[in-house]
């Protein structure tokens, strides 16, 4: 697998979030994503963008284009030091909530996408990895 | 500060969203409308996101506070022109946006308002049966 193309962005506030949008957006659309995928990887990068800033205190998102074969994909990676989730679990089901959003960000986001991986540590931060193929 | 416009037009507010909102511009806009719906004593909101990319849970929040606030300052709210690609993405993303009327566009929300206003009170009027 190589990586063909790769935007580094900081997060550290809205504005960046909107950033984010814009770059998946336009790494989508090179890659010959469709419309409705590119909307889903644009609203799933937004709500994991959003969970950097807010939760983990901000952090960089990494967007790549991937080429596996004949296989083309997106990749974004969403990294912060921050306070890190205690429980993953919950934090994935769906209306639960820390901050003063919907509680949809992190399992509405992994729906959005192929491969969806988290790891997190309490005190060391966060880091997401969500893959969308063509 | 920036802000998105809101124009009256006789009982009716509108909004037409034409920028890649961040969240405080969505909270700006919330804030906004209902101190304009309380000003003017407008009873319906039409707001148009035709131009509107994507509607993640923060946006999808927002126009659902905006709906269920105007409600309360006794205005009904439409929102209207939401793109396919929108849609499908909102539901899969778990966001049903229950509690806010739709229209396919301007003008099929204009004409849902009209009927919502001269619905007698108390009477929930069908939005299917709406032209």
């Amino acid at each position: 697998m190589s990586v063909r193309r790769r935007e580094v962005i900081q997060l550290r506030g809205d504005a960046d979030v909107v950033r984010v949008r814009q770059t998946v957006r336009g790494v989508c659309t090179e890659e010959g994503f469709s419309l409705v995928d590119q909307t889903k990887m644009v609203t799933a990068a937004s709500e994991l963008a959003r969970n950097t800033v807010v939760h983990g205190r901000g952090g960089v998102a990494v967007v790549e284009a991937l080429e596996d074969g004949s296989k083309r994909g997106v990749r974004m990676t969403f990294e912060d030091e921050g306070p890190g989730i205690p429980d993953i679990d919950r934090a994935f089901q769906d209306g639960f909530t820390t901050g003063n959003g919907m509680g949809l960000g992190l399992g509405g986001s992994r729906r959005l996408v192929h491969e969806f991986q988290i790891q997190s540590t309490v005190g060391a931060g966060t880091r997401v990895v969500a893959v969308r193929w063509r | 500060m920036e802000r998105i416009p809101i124009l009256r037009m006789g009982e009716y507010l509108l909004v037409t969203i034409q920028v890649d909102m961040h969240d405080q511009l969505a909270l700006t806009l919330q804030d906004d409308l209902t101190s304009m719906i309380s000003k003017t004593g407008a009873r319906g909101v039409l707001i148009d996101i035709s131009s509107l990319e994507i509607v993640d849970s923060f946006i999808g929040r927002m126009i659902a506070s905006i709906a269920g606030m105007a409600r309360i300052l006794d205005a009904q709210t439409v929102v209207v022109g939401m793109q396919p690609a929108v849609a499908i993405t909102l539901v899969e993303l778990g966001l049903s946006l229950s509690g806010v009327r739709t229209a396919l566009n301007v003008d099929k929300g204009m004409k849902l308002l009209r009927a919502l206003l001269d619905a007698p009170a108390g009477e929930d009027l069908d939005v299917r049966s709406t032209p």
